[in-house]
């Protein structure tokens, strides 16, 4: 083995990284240039919808009940050590609204969704299920893949918002219950204190992150490999691709926004 | 007519087709037989475009099947997939009828549904079998459905791997009736892959037997065993040996 071979295969992983970002930009690119050509195909639409907005409802709720009072928590806790106790509401719903609504609930969205997407449709490459969709003259692009992104896209920026509030509600519960703060001050002091783009800002991640959800989902399982063990691949492939790009997407646009 | 000249595909380095020749005129009924993994599949899902040949010609009356409005292309064929390839997320009846649920010539539900079941009949299943989920019914059943949503639209030319695997063998006769009253009847143009013999007999005009990548023997029907090839005679006879090997 030469010296070089962990840089050559750091190069190669690198290499292949990048080739991989290639192809999902162009399927990105395809997929977007299906969504306003016809076709369209209501059905396929509505039932995204109920599965990845609706019967998400319950994960992203619950995710944001213990995030909001777990932030409570900390925020009493770390505050306590300058004497700003009282800032436990403010940064309670700043920290919601702008960071961990979007972002934890884009994870466990892209935990249930992704996942559930990416082996539907592998299952459908391996069942010869997508050629059959083309010989009778339905482009899988349109019939597969736009329904869900589109569904995606609308309904994030909702689960985000439904997030947002029962995370605030959390760090309430934990806030009157636990720490001592007066019901109608701390809802007082979190309504004063957020900004309009506060909550915007993470209503448009959650669109970007529903975006990334789908579109990995729909990109992995058309690139299934063969078998039941290409599907499983393909499906932890785009959990983990999903999750990634996410953190990424957050990292990039908190930047765009929060940097001037 | 469909006309393939020096068709290659390979898979990484398994080099799957090596230089087809193959001409199927129209109306007629072609089977291609086989072992195994010989790419059976892989040729007729070259000729729809769903695998890319390396090198080598596919023409639909003499047009290059990768040139030209793959619409309307497609919309001439029929195909039934070796696995049955429905949609477990569709009804039955929505599987056989999806092609005429869609498109521009999109018919009204009741009448889709309508002709979905007369199809249905036509493969040997009842008009219940209509409202299940593909996932409830049997392999054979499963195959039959595929069946009938391939010649649902009543396309021009229609291609059928394995009509007949899993099937008990009165209801291959039936498929096998099938098969050929599409062609002489609708004048339809099929291309059939099998390996059981009593089908070769009952649907073929013309017979082709790919090996080794290539069209190893073709010809009429009537002249498959009178052929001296040996690898058609230990195929047709089912012998163990011959020239094929036997561990592929
Ligand atoms: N999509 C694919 N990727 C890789 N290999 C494939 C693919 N499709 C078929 N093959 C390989 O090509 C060969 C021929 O397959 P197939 O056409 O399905 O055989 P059969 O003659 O039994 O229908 C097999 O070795 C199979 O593994
Ligand atoms: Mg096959």
């Amino acid at each position: 083995m030469s010296v070089l071979s962990p840089v050559a295969s750091i190069g190669r992983a690198t290499l292949s990284l990048l080739a991989s970002l290639g192809r999902i930009a162009i399927f990105a690119v395809q997929v977007v240039g299906h969504i306003f050509r016809p076709p369209f195909y209501p059905r396929e639409f509505l039932s995204a919808l109920m599965q990845i907005g609706w019967f998400s409802l319950p994960v992203v709720g619950m995710t944001a009940l213990f995030t909001g009072g777990a932030l409570a928590l900390q925020i009493y806790a770390g505050g306590a050590r300058y004497g700003a106790e009282a800032a436990v509401p403010s940064i309670t719903a700043i920290g919601m609204v702008r960071e961990l609504g979007p972002v934890l609930g884009g994870l466990m969205v892209a935990a249930r969704v992704t996942s559930s997407i990416a082996a539907e449709i592998g299952t459908m490459k391996v069942t010869e299920q997508i050629d059959a969709l083309v010989t009778l003259s339905t482009n899988p692009l349109k019939y597969l893949a736009v329904p869900r992104v589109v569904a995606a896209v609308l309904v994030m920026p909702i689960l985000v918002a439904v997030g947002d509030s029962i995370g605030i509600a959390g760090g309430w519960l934990v806030g009157v219950n636990q720490l001592g703060f007066n019901s109608a001050a701390y809802l007082q002091n979190t309504v004063n204190f957020l900004e309009f783009w506060d909550v915007a800002s993470g209503l448009v991640k959650g669109a970007a992150f529903g975006f990334i959800i789908a579109l990995m989902g729909v990109f992995h399982g058309m690139n299934s490999g063969r078998g039941a063990q290409g599907v499983g691949a393909a499906t932890k492939s785009a959990v983990v691709a999903a999750s990634v790009l996410i953190l990424a997407a957050n990292f990039l646009l908190t930047r765009v926004f929060f940097t001037s | 007519m469909i006309e393939l000249s020096d068709v290659h595909k390979k898979f990484g380095s398994n080099r799957v087709l090596q230089g087809v020749d193959l001409v199927i005129p129209k109306a007629t009924s072609m089977v291609i037989i086989g072992g195994s993994g010989t790419g059976k599949s892989v040729l007729l899902k070259s000729v729809l475009g769903l695998v890319r040949p390396d090198s080598g010609t596919i023409t639909l009356d003499g047009q290059d099947v990768t040139t030209g409005d793959r619409d309307a292309f497609l919309a001439r064929f029929g195909m039934l997939f070796q696995g049955g390839a429905l949609f477990d997320s569709l009804r039955v009846w929505e599987n056989v009828a999806f092609r005429l649920l869609r498109g521009e010539r999109k018919l009204p539900k009741p009448q889709a549904r309508e002709i979905a079941i007369e199809k249905l009949r036509r493969v040997g299943l009842k008009p219940e079998t209509a409202d299940q989920f593909p996932a409830e019914l049997s392999g054979g059943m499963q195959k039959r459905v595929g069946l009938a949503r391939a010649i649902a639209a009543e396309p021009e030319i229609i291609f059928f791997d394995e009509p007949t695997t899993g099937l008990d063998p009165i209801m291959s006769g039936v498929i096998n009736d099938l098969i050929r009253e599409i062609v002489t009847e609708m004048g339809a143009t099929a291309m059939t892959i099998t390996h059981d013999m009593t089908s070769v007999r009952a649907i073929a005009d013309n017979v082709a037997m790919l090996h080794g990548g290539k069209i190893r023997w073709t010809g009429p029907v009537s002249e498959l065993d009178a052929t001296d090839d040996p690898y058609v005679q230990q195929f047709i006879h089912g012998r163990a040996d011959g020239p094929i090997e036997s561990v592929r």
